[in-house]
């Protein structure tokens, strides 16, 4: 039995799994089965993947692991990578990205996120105090190339703050598990000794694994607010790693570590072996004359005025539409969509696209002028 | 008889209009505020309970025939059979009345749009329904939703079967209406499925028979469920039955497929007559005011208001009442605010009674059978020519 628009036959021939799935959805329509699956139990459900929250544990007084069960359909990810979690807070539901914590090769079906509140931020505080085990939360498949490359690098030096630690412990653990850890130097920044997400694990892997050379840098006295010591110079890499030349670099942090060590492997003539992970995309300096203008969304019939820095993301945002959208940083492509006419700026690079039907990653984009978007 | 009011009220300035218009947008800004956590969580809550209910209602018609008296199982026999499959029937009913009505309907209002939860979206949920979801939101939303009670430019004003007031030109087709109606009540979802496609030229839904096309899909694939794939199953679950307890298979799956397509009839039926009545108490009751095209000319969002709050009428109920009528009984709320989670109604109907006292509006209201009985006058009386001196207030 066939539907009247259903009758295009050459399409390749469906597999004797999907024919099942799609009669027995027969019976579940408008809906698909997977809908009333996941009234039993919510991580056999395929239309959306969930993952239930089986622990909740404070590394630090701001950050907190949170270990994850993943429904069917989920891959194993490689250390290093991210991966999509939908939180509602408010009642509205948001997408964040964050780094798997935990390692590949644990074999209890469970992986962790690491997830430091920022202070200001809106989602981060909620997913740190509100979730509860026994939550579900929405998430994606892991993602993402910051991860150790298979022809595994000789010497590695690490050199994370904060909680850009999360990636380099992924990948550390997995390599401990694989008993393939090489010599290994890892820097780490943080505020002080107890405020070292993972501190006690990594102290722990440093005493017992003789490879493993663990620095911490801690750019606070206790109590005090601001710095005090230094962050990331010259002669604090020559003091802690004097091979810096001959290691492959994998780096997590926030901007202003990032920026410095992209300055320094660039003035070594380096910068080929320095791999990083951003928190942020990092966006280029919009040149003088930028100007935005009017943004179409065609399939949505909407228009509004935009500036020349805000990513169109928000544009569509602020013009009241609900595009998908996933990072907001210019890694997943979720929020992809076609350019139709106009320009606009990348301002990640700030280099402009203008070529009609152009891919547009909304939210790292901006207009340029007035442009028509297919969304 | 009746009375019939068209037009604005005289006794309001076009300023103390634009006040009202003013105190209406207040409230609608107050409510969006602060919606949140409660909210999101009233939406989940009743769609796991109606997609529990529907699932429970079908297993039980199931494996309610193994009560058939042909295979002499325990607590078998036509009674608890019947039993059995009357209750899977309105159990999964009153899912498709829920689904339709409080969930696919606001739904597509977009009254839940603001969550962003890529599940609950007007423009992506499709709902159990013959009619397809984006031709409903055509007619409904955009043009009912748009043209209340405007004779000639709302569709819904008697659906151009039936003549729900005066001011209306009576035509000989209408001696039939009682009985039209009735049928209509019915046959509800395909009344409301062919609804945008009727109306099609009229309202710019785009070429008929694209929009044919597709609802015969979505027909198609409803009948499919309901008529075919969940009695084809319980005729399969008969028939093995049978053939281990060494009873005639081939009789005793035919009975199996007969009694749960009357099942399911039972359900799609109970669904069409209750959202048939609900709806037919929004707009035709006594008292319901109705307007003329020129009447609306230069329109503006206040007076947009007053036509929706005069046009539309609410039925008094409890809390069970209003959930099971998708809260139109609040239509007056519904038709002022259509993008407003429906259980905020309740709140916002004593704020809009308040506020249509002072400015001396009316607000309709009255029980379900002052509602639907003078309806049911009404049609009757229409049915025949005159039936009422049309005032302009």
């Amino acid at each position: 039995m066939k539907s009247p628009l259903e009758t295009t036959n050459n399409k390749p021939k469906a597999s004797l799994r999907s024919q099942v799935m799609r009669a027995v959805d027969s019976f579940a329509f408008p809906l698909r089965t997977s809908h009333y699956v996941e009234l039993v139990n919510p991580l056999w459900s395929t239309h959306k993947m969930q993952a239930r929250v089986v622990k909740v544990w404070d590394e630090t007084r701001d950050a907190r692991t949170i270990t994850l069960r993943p429904g069917l359909n989920w891959r194993t990810h490689r250390a290093g990578q991210h991966v999509r979690v939908g939180v509602p807070v408010g009642g509205k539901h948001y997408t964040r990205t964050y780094t798997i914590s935990s390692e590949p090769e644990r074999d209890d079906e469970t992986f962790t996120i690491t997830v430091k509140a920022i202070s200001d931020g809106k989602i981060s505080p909620h997913i740190v105090r509100n979730i509860k085990v026994g939550d579900y939360l929405p998430i994606g498949l892991p993602q993402g190339d910051f991860f150790l490359p298979d022809a595994q690098p000789v010497l590695p030096l690490f050199i994370t703050a904060g909680s850009g630690i999360t990636p380099a412990i992924s990948m550390i653990r997995s390599l401990i598990a694989k008993e393939r850890l090489p010599n290994t130097v890892h820097i780490h920044y943080a505020p002080h000794e107890l405020d070292v997400i993972f501190g006690k694990q990594l102290r722990e892997m440093a005493a017992t694994h003789e490879r493993y050379q663990l620095h911490e840098v801690h750019t606070h006295s206790y109590g005090e607010l601001k710095q005090t010591k230094g962050y990331f110079n010259d002669e604090q890499i020559n003091a802690l790693c004097p091979d810096w030349r001959e290691r492959e670099v994998y780096a997590c942090g926030p901007p202003g570590l990032v920026a410095a060590l992209e300055q320094h492997f660039e003035k070594a003539g380096r910068s080929r072996h320095l791999n990083i992970e951003r928190f942020l995309a990092d966006f280029a300096p919009v040149p003088d004359g930028a100007v935005g203008g009017l943004v179409k969304f065609a399939r949505s019939e909407a228009e509004i005025e935009a500036s020349h820095d805000m990513p169109l993301l928000r544009v569509a945002e602020e013009a009241g539409l609900n595009p998908p959208h996933g990072c907001r940083m210019g890694i997943c492509h979720t929020c992809n969509t076609t350019l139709i006419s106009g320009s606009v700026r990348d301002l990640r690079s700030g280099k402009l696209i203008t070529g009609d039907g152009s891919t547009v990653q909304t939210c790292v984009c901006a207009a340029a002028g007035d442009c028509v978007l297919d969304q | 008889m009746f009375t019939q009011s068209t037009g604005f009220p005289k006794h309001l300035s076009t300023e103390q209009i634009e006040e009202f218009g003013r105190e209406v947008d207040a409230i609608r800004d107050e409510v969006f505020e602060n919606l949140g956590d409660r909210d999101r969580a009233y939406i989940l809550r009743l769609i796991r309970a109606e997609r529990f209910m529907a699932l429970g209602g079908r297993f039980i018609m199931l494996f309610s025939m193994w009560l058939l008296p042909v295979f002499g199982l325990p607590f078998g026999g036509w009674l608890p059979l019947s039993l059995g499959v009357g209750f899977g029937a309105v159990l999964l009913g009153l899912a498709k009345i829920l689904e339709n009505m409080e969930i696919g309907h606001n739904v597509m209002h977009a009254q839940w749009d603001w969550m962003k939860d890529p599940e609950i979206q007007s423009n992506t949920w499709e709902w159990d329904n013959v009619g397809p979801s984006d031709q409903w939101i055509h007619s409904h939303n955009v043009v009912h939703h748009t043209w209340t009670n405007v004779i000639g430019k709302d569709p819904d004003v008697g659906y151009g079967l039936l003549r729900v007031t005066p001011e209306q030109r009576w035509k000989p087709k209408y001696l039939l209406q009682p009985f039209t109606n009735a049928i209509l009540a019915l046959l509800f979802q395909w009344g409301v499925g062919l609804n945008d496609i009727i109306w099609a030229d009229k309202t710019n839904a785009g070429p008929k028979k694209v929009l044919f096309k597709r609802f015969l899909r979505k027909a198609y694939r409803q009948l499919r469920k309901d008529y075919f794939s969940w009695p084809l199953f319980a005729g399969v679950l008969a028939g093995v039955t049978g053939w281990a307890l060494g009873v005639e298979m081939l009789s005793t799956a035919f009975i199996a497929i007969g009694i749960t397509l009357l099942g399911n009839l039972l359900a799609n039926g109970m669904r069409n007559v209750w959202t048939n009545v609900i709806i037919f108490c929004g707009h035709f009751p006594d008292g319901v005011h109705h307007f003329r095209p020129e009447d609306i000319e230069g329109e503006t969002r206040a007076h947009w208001y007053v036509r929706q709050l005069m046009g539309s009428c609410n039925i008094r109920g409890g809390k069970l009442f209003n959930i099971m009528s998708g809260h139109l009984s609040f239509q007056i709320e519904h038709h002022l605010f259509p993008d407003m989670p429906s259980n905020r109604y309740p709140e916002v109907s004593l704020r809009i009674q308040a506020l249509t006292e002072r400015y001396g509006l009316p607000y309709n209201t009255g029980s379900f059978f002052r509602q639907y009985g003078t309806t049911t006058l009404k049609i009757w009386r229409l049915a025949f020519p005159g039936g009422g001196q049309v005032a302009t207030s």
